[in-house]
């Protein structure tokens, strides 16, 4: 199995006639994905790849059903518009592609999601992919390209950069471990769903043997990660990478990620360690380790991988 | 973005917060001017955005004109973490009964706006948390749900403030919340929100930060607070080496090619995408390498863009070679960068296959990427080498391996 996405969800892209979002919108459908309708206001009539375009999410709705998902491509100021629309037409999972997007409008649409049951993935990110299965977002490139570095197997991948992410799954493939589900959270101070809220999924996941993070200076997201891992006794060994290590000295600067500056010193890269490695979660300083560390942490369970 | 003093101030009046009499001031005669005209104990403070400039000797205390000329002077040269002051704050000095502290932030955990208050006020907040825990409230607040003053009471009462100093603190807390909101701000800070033995409260010091995402929906105020565009009001201001990146970046709006912050090492570094960019920095350090720079690529940047920033790294001094590395790229073609920072090097005078000491982007069209690196004898590897056996080899070459 996987988790959020299958070869059978469905999904809209709002904003879909953008430059980004055309190519996104190919390059999903390339890998399999099941995009049922898009959204521009003032463009309904026209299709991009065969998918039909509308003025609302509503007429979506009403012509094809349901979808499941939505991927919201639009610029930074019509994004929270997009987002209510989405969630009161009742979709429960949707991809925040656009950067740059006040962190009080972000916490606006977490708050209605919230209310509603639906799951926010992002902002600042590159979406979700089950490899061999589907993708919903720009992770990966190019079909082709996603192929390559994507494999399907049993390690889940969650990471704060959309780049990093296909570095991990590349490596991770490279190394004969393919992936269950991976996930790209995103890059700003708030997002929709954190490591830790993505880890019941994966815990209940059982294609899912083990978790590779990628992390960063800034923000509480490990903490809140260690403390879940401790709490609930979890199955799956994780391994993080823990990047931006250099940031710990450069108080107040901003570097990589909106989310990614050290304020106080629970920002640290050196104190984020210290939490996670006392929780049981192994830190790698090189990409290259974290296959070795996947696989004598699940030898040590009895599982070889 | 942070503000200035003087700046919140200027913000916290126009919303009816309660102040102290008060005058920027640029020369010692207009603080004797100001004063005088104050006509009391007064406090001159430097204007910088750091904090501890109480502690470097920036803020000092008169009793008369005369002496508020004389720490004018004083007050001017004094360094607060190598930042100069923009200019003085002249300000009423009022007999103080009990210092508080209000702050409203985010809460990027709960997602939710958060108000900070302690009657602990005027000292290290984090110290207030650690030692005296009970004396520190931390009251969330929705984002879609009406707002109210309740808030405010309820963030206040819950450190035990009650009767008139309550009903007096609430309006002050209510409107500091409102202005979080209506700015987009990340930090809106009293501290301290002063009792003076009066029974009035006012605002002593206070330290606000805006979004920098949210510039663009504010710029009448910005423009009404003087703060130009070019202001970045980070941690430090920008080096003119960093200023020349945020131009060669803003030149089209083809992905990124920028955020160049400068180091002064001899290894130029063209690498990205964000992640990828803090993962290959910390690879070049801890492998004895020296940056001359940090800066993003990513989002398929133009060819012009690259080639740019390219010249502009090879331009700067102490810069021997260049290293052009990225994690593996989902939508940025690598034999657009390849075209980009080769043209760069030819354009700046230099042989690339000299000046590039590696180039390891893996990715989207990097056959294409590679057969143009080999044409002009560059070192190159596709993703067999990983991120930080690629910044090895760059270091390798600097002698610093």
């Amino acid at each position: 199995m996987s988790i959020l996405i299958t070869a059978q969800t469905t999904f809209i892209v709002q904003g879909i006639t953008g430059r980004e979002a055309v190519n996104l919108t190919r390059e999903n459908l390339d890998y399999g994905a099941k995009i049922i309708g898009g959204v521009t206001p003032g463009r309904a009539g026209r299709d991009v790849y065969g998918v039909p375009v509308y003025d609302c999410v509503r007429d979506i709705v009403k012509a094809h059903g349901q979808p499941e998902g939505a991927i919201v491509s639009v610029p930074p100021r019509f994004t929270k518009d997009a987002v209510f629309e989405a969630i009161e037409n009742g979709i429960k999972t949707i991809v925040i592609v656009t950067e740059n997007i006040p962190r009080g409008q972000v916490a606006q649409m977490v708050e209605l999601a919230n209310l509603r049951g639906a799951r926010i993935i992002g902002p600042n990110c590159l979406g979700i992919i089950s490899p061999d299965e589907a993708k919903m977002g720009g992770v990966g490139g190019p079909a082709a390209n996603t192929r390559q570095a994507y494999t399907k197997g049993p390690i889940g991948v969650m990471s704060r950069s959309g780049g990093m992410t296909t570095e991990i799954a590349s490596t991770l493939t490279a190394a004969g471990l393919g992936q269950s589900t991976c996930v790209s959270i995103g890059g700003d101070a708030i997002i929709g769903t954190s490591y830790a809220e993505l880890m019941p999924f994966f815990e209940a996941d059982d294609e899912t043997k083990a978790i590779a993070i990628y992390s960063e200076p800034g923000g509480r997201m490990e903490a809140e990660l260690a403390e879940w891992v401790k709490e609930n006794n979890s199955r799956l060994p994780i391994v993080a990478f823990m990047a931006g290590r250099f940031m710990d000295e450069m108080k107040g600067m901003r570097f990589g990620h909106a989310g990614t500056i050290v304020e106080g010193k629970e920002d640290t890269t050196a104190e984020k360690i210290e939490r996670m490695e006392a929780a049981g979660i192994a830190v790698a300083e090189r990409i290259e380790e974290i296959p070795g560390l996947i696989r004598s942490a699940l030898s040590s369970k009895g599982i070889e991988v | 973005m942070r503000f200035y003093e003087y700046e919140s101030k200027a913000l916290f009046a126009k919303h009816g917060l309660p102040l102290g009499t008060r005058q920027v001031v640029n020369s010692a005669a207009e603080a004797r001017a100001a004063a005088e005209a104050i006509g009391g104990p007064t406090v001159i403070k430097g204007q910088v955005l750091s904090g501890g400039r109480m502690k470097a000797g920036a803020v000092k205390f008169a009793d008369t004109p005369d002496e508020a000329a004389a720490e004018f002077e004083a007050v001017l040269p004094v360094i607060v973490n190598g930042e100069s002051a923009r200019s003085i704050l002249i300000e009423e000095k009022s007999p103080i009964a009990h210092e508080y502290f209000v702050s409203v932030t985010w809460d990027g955990r709960r997602k939710l706006p958060v108000v900070l208050f302690s009657d602990m006020g005027g000292i290290d907040i984090e110290e207030v948390a650690e030692t005296h825990p009970e004396h520190l409230s931390r009251t969330h607040f929705s984002t879609i749900l009406p707002l109210s003053e309740r808030v405010a009471k309820e963030a206040i009462g819950a450190v035990g403030v009650t009767g008139s100093d309550l009903n007096k603190l609430v309006p002050i807390v209510y409107k500091l919340i409102q202005l979080f909101l209506e700015y987009d701000l990340t930090l809106a800070e009293i501290n301290p929100l002063a009792k003076l033995d009066d029974g009035r409260f006012i605002v002593l010091d206070g330290h606000l930060d805006m979004e920098a995402e949210a510039r663009g929906d504010h710029k009448a105020l910005l423009a009404e607070l003087g703060i130009g565009d070019d202001e970045t009001r980070q941690a430090r201001p920008p080096t003119e080496f960093e200023i020349a990146g945020a131009r060669v970046n803003a030149v089209d709006h083809r992905g990124v090619a920028g955020n160049v912050v400068e180091f002064d090492g001899n290894l130029g570094l063209i690498i990205g995408a964000g992640g990828g960019s803090l993962t290959l920095f910390d690879a070049v350090r801890k492998q004895g390498g020296k940056p001359a720079n940090y800066c993003e690529i990513g989002g398929n940047p133009s060819m012009s863009k690259v080639k740019n920033l390219t010249k502009l790294i090879l331009s700067k001094p102490g810069v021997d070679k260049i290293a052009v590395m990225m994690n593996v790229v989902s939508n940025t073609r690598v034999d657009i960068v390849a075209r980009g920072v080769i043209k760069g090097c030819i354009e700046a005078g230099k042989d690339p296959a000299e000046v590039i000491a590696i180039f390891r982007i893996p990715g989207a069209w990097e056959d294409e990427g590679f057969k143009i690196l080999a044409k002009h004898g560059v070192e190159y590897c596709d993703r067999s080498v990983s991120m930080y056996e690629a910044a090895g080899r760059a270091c390798a070459k600097m002698g610093s391996n």
